[in-house]
């Protein structure tokens, strides 16, 4: 009957924890590698659109940022949608003064390829969307890209 | 020299895990997988006062897209479902048969391809203030959509591969290799004139 069971009385070994440090390690390294610092603290509504025409935002360091939509708080703030900008709620009038110093932040010869990213809530009307976009064309920030999640096409 | 042995005692590396599990927690938390994808647009530069206007386009090189504030599209004056988008526009720029209504096409030289007929089309959209940034999307994604589906079969048709392969190849190569160059001849057959109306409250 016990045939099985005769190894009992010894108990079982534990595991080694040795490797442990190694593994953490390696898995620590490939969180810091691909690691990228959220940008700025979401202070609005963000549920992007979706679309397949889609291309990579390349060089982080190159883009600016305007987020557009309904304020997280919206007791506080109202359900109009508001522009954000870095950390802190913005006006229209904001828009090209910030243009502006983020692009004298960055070195010249690279002042041409700054890509503006528009985040907007897809719920979002284009009126807002539309004030902003001639902001940027009066500051001839002219390359934009709408941030779009991937839609998973159906087949 | 009973100095020196005691230099040599290690130092215990049994917290070494609890630091690193430490970091570990931290980047979790703070990583970010998302890389940004969107759809990468160029704005038309500013209009000037005394500019003059720009010559007139004829009806039929022009493709109408408007959309209202109840998100309700009107292409070239029908009612369509953003569904219908896509093939309506690519009916539109290709133009098979070469009808009346739609745009005229002139014979262009296009290295490697040599002479291609090309069309003389213009996509114009228009929407109101009160469309939803979603459908404002969607059409956007439509009419791409509806340029990289011609640039493919035209692609599979002269170089046998896509127009998606060809790019993803030309992003690797260094400097204008071949890639570049037949990308740059797909986009003369097929260029992507999108223009957009300055704004105005067209309401409905």
């Amino acid at each position: 009957m016990s045939k099985f069971k005769k190894d009992n009385s010894k108990g079982t070994p534990a595991v080694s924890t040795a490797s442990l440090p190694d593994i953490v390690f390696m898995l620590l390294f490939f969180f810091m590698v691909t690691t990228v610092m959220r940008e700025v603290d979401l202070k609005i509504k963000l549920d992007q659109p979706e679309a397949t025409e889609i291309d990579k935002l390349e060089d982080k360091a190159l883009v600016d940022y305007i987020y557009i939509g309904e304020a997280m708080n919206s007791e506080l703030y109202g359900t109009v949608p508001k522009i954000q900008l870095d950390d802190d709620f913005a006006t229209i009038e904001d828009v090209q003064d910030y243009i502006i110093a983020r692009r004298a932040d960055r070195d010249e010869k690279l002042q041409g390829k700054i890509t503006v990213s528009l985040k907007v809530d897809k719920e979002t009307k284009m009126g807002i969307v539309t004030e902003v976009k001639q902001k940027l064309r009066k500051v001839q920030a002219l390359k934009i890209n709408y941030s779009t999640r991937e839609k998973v096409v159906k087949k | 020299m009973a100095r020196k042995k005691r230099e040599l005692q290690e130092i215990n590396a049994g917290s070494m895990a609890d630091i690193a599990f430490l970091l570990l927690v931290f980047f979790l938390v703070t990583t970010t997988m998302d890389t940004s994808w969107g759809l990468a647009r160029k704005l038309p530069p500013p209009m000037l006062e005394d500019q003059p206007d720009p010559p007139p386009i004829k009806d039929r090189n022009v493709f109408v897209v408007l959309a209202n504030s109840n998100d309700q599209l009107l292409v070239e004056g029908e009612l369509l479902s953003i569904d219908q988008l896509r093939e309506a526009a690519k009916d539109f720029i290709a133009n098979p048969a070469r009808k009346e209504n739609l745009p005229e096409f002139k014979e262009v030289d296009v290295p490697l391809l040599g002479r291609m007929q090309v069309s003389k089309q213009v996509i114009s959209l228009q929407n109101d203030n009160g469309t939803s940034y979603d459908l404002y999307i969607q059409v956007q994604n439509e009419l791409a959509a509806a340029y990289t589906e011609l640039r493919d079969d035209l692609a599979m048709q002269k170089f046998g591969m896509r127009y998606k392969k060809i790019e993803e190849m030309a992003k690797s190569e260094e400097g204008s290799g071949k890639y570049a160059e037949m990308i740059d001849a797909i986009r003369d057959v097929y260029p992507q004139r999108i223009s957009e109306a300055e704004p105005k409250d067209i309401g409905g």
